[in-house]
């Protein structure tokens, strides 16, 4: 199941072109340092990406955070159950010997790895072109000291799981509104929305209170992985709350699935 | 396959009501019913799709439901040995119709299933007369290939039940004689099926028992044959027709049809007991008519589907 999914998606033109659009974003801060050498500014570890190459690949992790990664979390988890009941496929893949557990989440788990492989190919990209145009020197941490590119790469890569981890929570969200529905855009468009929301509600001061229960408050914290020392508490809390939220959510997909009737 | 007091309500309305069926193995069974009878409903319900309000579904000796809702267990052990096309065919348009098949076989298990499936892609392509077409996209397929697709996807498992609703829409005359072979073909081999129909001559055609579906209601369940009542209506051509009118009416329990609607030289009689076609013609060939033609008339299959039909139609 988990591999028919991939599957399909590999056969979408709509993933390569989005797959192209992760890459034109990675490329572009380095393309931008490399072409104005004045540029700065930017997001979170633009103007190091002079420094170390390996930047760029944080960099990207960072553009792409807040508003593409959900979209294409959204766009997959909403769709899960909810496209496959428009098209009329979800009645034979229920009536198919799988069990509707299962179904629930092997969908689950082929959207987180999609996104996974989102994030890892933004990654290779960003490393690819920054280490093109200005090489992988010591990386400079936030705090001053420098790191060796063994455990830069180390860290990255942390904080691409990280990004992950935050948007398998999100997608938990998707997948828990798909089964409510029967259209997929409506489950990814709202899946998206609170997305924004809860970012619009992190910035809004006077809320704080709720700030620490939003699943996007903690996105930004892989940030403290380039810190000396590592800033493990809001990393931990953050992973935290993106496993409540996944617990929740795939925990009410699947009760809600299993009582299901399938009319579509 | 068994179904006992199977009912599904949608608040106060009964979609399906008290249903009971049981259809022995290697049975073709044909189920009928207008629009809206519940049919869908109740295919929905055997197959575990929509839970029921009340009753149990066995499906090849499987529980479908336990609790009331679908049984982990038994619902997979069952679907495993199942095919079915529910109300239409449906695939994944953006892939090849073989895609769709081997992505189907791939999306179950155990892997042992799986493989059997895999490879009996090509097998079912032929069965169904897609070989083709199927390295088209199924976005490209004609209605009467989406069908056969979905025959295809149905007949992949080599399932012990087949559950088709409407199998023959939108197929050609030859597509649907194809398929009617094909499924007496696969009864005669022993897997079982039930098939919906609104076509009452299809299924007329080929079932070996037909059960009837109105307001939710089994009104009629049994062989074809037995669905309309025996032949009592005669159409009969004399070359004499005033002098073969005297010689009926002097005949007990033969009603001479006056409504007018008869043509040239033909009557149409009803006969009664003790009179029978025999004794009619000796009576009118010893009165010196010759009879040239003596057809029994049946009573349409349309005519008892809608006298069952109708008479079902109770408050609900």
């Amino acid at each position: 199941m988990f591999l028919v999914e991939i599957g399909k998606s590999l056969h979408r033109v709509r993933t390569w072109v989005f797959a192209l659009g992760l890459a034109a974003l990675a490329i572009l801060p380095v393309v931008i340092l490399a072409t104005s050498p004045g540029a700065s500014g930017g997001p979170v570890f633009f103007d190091q990406i002079r420094h170390s190459g390996m930047f760029a690949a944080l960099t990207v992790i960072a553009l792409i955070q807040p508003f593409f990664l959900p979209l294409g979390t959204a766009l997959l988890s909403g769709e899960a159950i909810a496209a496959e009941a428009a098209g009329g496929t979800l009645r034979y893949l229920v009536t198919r010997p799988v069990g509707r557990v299962r179904l629930v989440l092997h969908k689950y788990a082929s959207v987180v790895a999609q996104v996974g492989a989102a994030v890892v190919w933004v990654i290779v990209v960003g490393l690819v072109a920054g280490g093109v145009a200005f090489g992988y020197g010591r990386l400079p941490t936030l705090s001053g000291t420098t790191l060796g590119p063994g455990v830069a790469a180390l860290r990255i890569a942390a904080s691409g799981a990280y990004a992950v981890a935050g948007m398998a929570g999100l997608a938990a969200i998707g997948m828990f509104l798909s089964t409510l529905t029967d259209s997929g855009l409506g489950a990814a468009v709202a899946t998206m929305a609170l997305a924004i929301a809860s970012q619009i509600v992190d910035g809004l001061s006077s809320l704080h209170a709720v700030h620490p229960y939003l699943f996007s408050h903690g996105w930004f914290a892989f940030v403290g992985l380039f810190r000396s020392p590592v800033e493990w508490a809001d990393i931990l809390r953050g992973l935290f709350v993106d496993a409540v939220y996944v617990a929740i959510f795939v925990g009410a997909a699947l009760w809600v699935f299993w009582r299901k009737d399938v009319v579509s | 396959m068994a179904v006992r007091g199977l009912t599904k309500r949608y608040g106060s309305l009964a979609a399906v009501d008290h249903l009971d069926l049981t259809i022995e193995r290697g049975l073709l069974y044909g189920f009928l019913g207008p629009n809206g009878a519940g049919k869908t409903t109740t295919i929905r319900m055997i197959l575990g799709l929509i839970h029921p309000s009340h009753g149990t579904v066995e499906v090849l000796g499987e529980p479908m439901f336990g609790r009331g809702l679908v049984a982990s267990g038994g619902t997979v052990r069952a679907l495993r040995r199942v095919g079915a096309i529910i109300e239409e065919p449906a695939a994944w348009t953006y892939l090849t119709g073989r895609r769709n098949l081997e992505y189907f076989a791939r999306a179950g298990w155990p892997a042992e299933d799986r493989r059997k499936r895999l490879a009996r892609i090509d097998e079912v392509l032929r069965t169904v007369g897609l070989e083709q077409a199927a390295r088209k996209k199924v976005k490209a397929y004609s209605q009467g290939m989406r069908q056969r697709l979905g025959i295809a996807l149905a007949l992949l498992g080599q399932p012990e039940l087949l559950v088709l609703d409407e199998p023959t829409n939108g197929l050609d005359p030859q597509g649907m004689r194809e398929v009617r072979l094909l499924l007496r073909r696969l009864a005669d081999s022993g897997t079982t099926v039930f098939v919906s129909s609104h076509l009452l001559w299809e299924v007329e055609a080929m079932c070996d028992r037909v059960g009837v579906l109105a307001g939710g209601r089994l009104v009629a369940d049994g062989p074809p044959s037995k669905l309309r009542p025996a032949a009592n209506r005669l159409r009969i051509e004399v070359d004499d027709e005033p002098k073969a009118r005297t010689i009926l009416a002097s005949l007990a329990g033969v009603t001479v049809d006056s409504s007018g609607r008869e043509d040239r030289g033909a009557l149409r009689v009803e006969l009664a007991p003790p009179a029978t076609p025999g004794a009619l013609n000796a009576a009118l060939v010893g009165g010196g008519v010759a009879v040239s033609a003596l057809v029994p008339e049946q009573e349409s299959l349309e005519d008892v589907f809608v006298k069952l039909v109708e008479g079902a139609d109770v408050p609900r």
